[in-house]
């Protein structure tokens, strides 16, 4: 850590924690809510669990990628943030409108459109505070005398996500036309400048965790946000099959769509030979697991469950099925999820000062909530593809179906268990680091690195 | 070799025409939706019934078009499907539709509500949604001892094959909330199905059956209908041999009646 006001990260990174707790509370509501047991539905239905669940997830990602860029992007810019002061303003309107809007929740205030459920009033707020930590970023990278490509990729991601949210609130009676704009904020945000934002994150962290050349993955950056955007922009497509939109969005979704998993497999590829290339070892070999293991999972998850079914002639049955939970769950977790684990756990010892990342928790936090997510990706896909036999090809009726698949959400419940103690250990790493005393390595120096490794291990080439 | 400055040009000028592709495709999008969506027939009570569907998050369990949670049924075609009356009695009451099934909320809207919404589903099955959702071509090869009742659903009365179905099985297509209806007709007669039908618990008190919204006319056409459901009967919907994984009339325990 170099500057005063990347200690701000500490904080986004600790709502992070907690509100990925709550996440996962709400995920094994719905679990057995699916099993049969829905004892909470007077309490907490299961359309309240559901926006709970998914509202939980983006406001910890957009924590999670906010905090990120306040502690990249002094570290990138080689200067202090411009307002340290407002990050934490900022901070704290964030986690006040999401904390109301889920209150709101339970008591059924809400906008009801699939991941856009914050009541409108509440949209308005998200708009300010991100417009000022768009502002925040900005002027610090203004005010740089160098601008790297990492920190511009970061800042463009950011300040995209920030615009695209507002098609989401364009007024209309047509179902279709509001689904068409809500595919504009929910696709091109994750597969879109979400990409953008996990690609910079990744590219930072490969630069810091192996030593390799900057321009040389600074030049596939480009590279691989070049693809994500070829094929999804017109990959939007693959949302507009079934929902009253002209027939050629079959072919247009179809073929760009069907190359978004080039852009997460060059990420893989990217990251993995990045990885075998560095020579020289940085201590912190569980941010790198994260890192790779962040790039190989989101491209099973995003780019190969998600070409699964992405084809229209597949679609057609597998639209609006658990199919579509299976890809989506670890595809989030892979992409985004796993990102912010990557960036928390190689900036934890940095922020405070302690190196707890040799610990075998940190090992066991990473590889078991892998794997359970693997398992519960797998119940989702066992449920999912049961799903549509019985129910869109068979002909069975919607709950006699449901009954058929409970033994599944069992199955589910049991992988998320495995997820959650991985989870759980993470966590308590977190909280083993304590808060962010960490000593500055001192801003004149830029090529310093506040953890400060043993000679033989040092790793920040001189930019 | 590629270098970064070809790289940034490949980015750049990548997403600069695929954004530009995009908003042609999103203009034209727009020019077609109104005649594929029937846009003329959103009425005022339309929109109040997509405004009702919104805020109480009806897509936090249900899908529309597909879209939406996977905990309970795809609504696009409800309309047709089970119809109006079905469509409000579930709203007015929802527990007593599905007794015992996965809960639905009730929101305790007012009939005038009520209306906006059927109206809104009424028009959602109008929009053309390029063949979805598929018709389940399986069914045949699933259930073949059934082939003929299957095949043929429109020999029954349109209110069996909204209402009925919703819960009960016929030649093994329906739901399996309540008991399935082959052969109920060697159990029980016409007169008692009509008793049952206009007041499920006027016959038996403790059933989950909740009173239907049946007019005179389609209590005699049901009663008709159910009474015809035997293994030997000559209508031609009924499968020539029983189908043995059916049961052969409802078990006591379970209510013992349609």
């Amino acid at each position: 850590m170099k500057y005063e006001s990347q200690r701000v990260a500490y904080w986004f990174f600790a709502t992070c924690m907690l509100l990925f707790v709550l996440q996962i509370v709400y995920g094994f509501i719905m679990g057995f809510a699916h099993a049969g047991f829905d004892g909470l539905h007077n309490v907490i239905p299961f359309h309240a669990a559901r926006a709970t669940h998914t509202n939980l997830l983006v406001m910890w990602l957009l924590a999670g990628f906010m905090g990120s860029a306040y502690y990249i992007i002094p570290d990138e810019c080689n200067r202090e943030l411009m307002w340290p002061k407002l990050a934490y303003v900022q901070l704290i309107a964030l986690v006040v409108v999401g904390v109301t809007a889920i209150i709101g929740f339970h008591f059924n205030w809400w906008e009801g459109r699939k991941f856009l459920e914050i009541p409108r009033p509440l949209d308005y707020l998200v708009v300010v505070d991100v417009l000022l930590f768009i502002a925040n970023i900005g002027m610090t990278i203004w005010k740089a005398a160098h601008r790297s490509t990492t920190a511009m990729v970061l800042f463009f991601g950011l300040l995209m996500a920030a615009l695209l949210y507002l098609p989401g609130m364009i007024p209309t009676d047509n179902q279709t036309v509001d689904s068409y704009w809500r595919w504009w904020v929910v696709h091109l945000w994750v597969e879109g400048v979400w990409e953008l934002i996990m690609g910079a994150i990744l590219a930072y962290l490969l630069i810091k965790l192996t030593g390799i050349d900057r321009e040389v993955l600074e030049k596939w950056l480009y590279v691989i946000v070049g693809f994500t955007f070829l094929s999804g922009i017109l990959g939007t497509g693959h949302h507009y099959y079934f929902i009253g939109t002209p027939r050629y969005w079959l072919i247009v979704g179809g073929v760009f769509s069907a190359l978004e998993p080039v852009a997460f497999l060059g990420m893989a590829i990217w990251a993995i030979s990045t990885a075998r290339k560095g020579g020289r070892q940085h201590p912190n070999r569980v941010a790198l697991s994260w890192t790779v293991g962040c790039a190989v999972m989101s491209f099973v998850g995003a780019g190969f469950l998600g070409f699964a079914h992405t084809l229209p002639g597949v679609n057609l049955y597998t639209h609006g099925t658990l199919v579509t939970a299976m890809h989506g769950h670890m595809a989030f977790w892979g992409a985004y999820a796993m990102i912010v684990l990557a960036m928390i756990v190689y900036a934890m010892p940095q922020l405070t000062g302690r190196k707890l990342y040799d610990k075998p928790r940190a090992v066991f936090a990473f590889w078991t909530s892998n794997i359970g997510m693997i398992a519960m990706t797998l119940a989702f896909g066992v449920a999912g593809v049961s799903q549509v036999v019985l129910e869109r090809r068979v002909g069975m009726d919607f709950l006699a179906v449901q009954h058929e698949i409970e033994v599944h959400f069992w199955g589910l419940i049991l992988a998320a268990s495995l997820f959650s103690l991985g989870i759980i250990a993470f966590i308590w790493d977190f909280m083993r680091y304590g808060l962010p005393v960490g000593e500055l390595s001192g801003g004149a120096k830029p090529s310093a690195d506040a953890e400060a490794p043993p000679p033989d291990q040092v790793l920040e080439p001189a930019e | 070799m590629l270098s970064k400055s070809g790289a940034k040009a490949f980015f750049i000028g990548g997403t600069f025409l695929c954004s530009a592709a995009f908003v042609g495709l999103t203009v034209d999008t727009f020019a077609k939706i109104p005649g594929q969506t029937h846009a003329d027939r959103i009425t005022p009570a339309v929109a109040r019934g997509k405004n009702l569907w919104d805020s109480s998050n009806c897509m936090g369990c249900h899908t529309l078009f597909g879209e939406g949670a996977y905990y309970a049924p795809e609504l696009t075609r409800v309309y047709t499907r089970r119809g109006p009356d079905f469509i409000r009695a579930m709203i007015r009451d929802p527990q007593a539709m599905y007794p015992g099934e996965r809960n639905m909320q009730n929101y305790h809207f007012s009939e005038d509500q009520i209306s906006d919404l059927v109206a809104f589903f009424e028009w959602a099955g109008t929009v053309d949604l390029n063949g979805f959702p598929a018709t389940p071509h399986l069914t045949p090869i699933a259930a073949p001892g059934a082939v003929g009742s299957v095949a043929r659903t429109d020999d029954r009365p349109q209110v069996f094959n909204q209402l009925c179905v919703a819960c009960h099985a016929l030649g093994g297509q329906g739901g399996n909330v309540g008991p399935a209806l082959d052969r109920v007709g060697e159990r029980f007669d016409a007169a008692y199905f009509e008793r049952w039908l206009r007041d499920p618990q006027s016959v038996r008190a403790n059933t989950r059956m909740p009173r239907l919204p049946l007019s005179e006319g389609q209590i005699h056409e049901l009663v008709a209908f159910l009474s015809l459901r035997r293994a030997a009967a000559a209508a031609g919907n009924m499968p020539a041999e029983p189908v043995p994984a059916q049961p052969a009339a409802p078990s006591p325990t379970e209510g013992g009646a349609p």
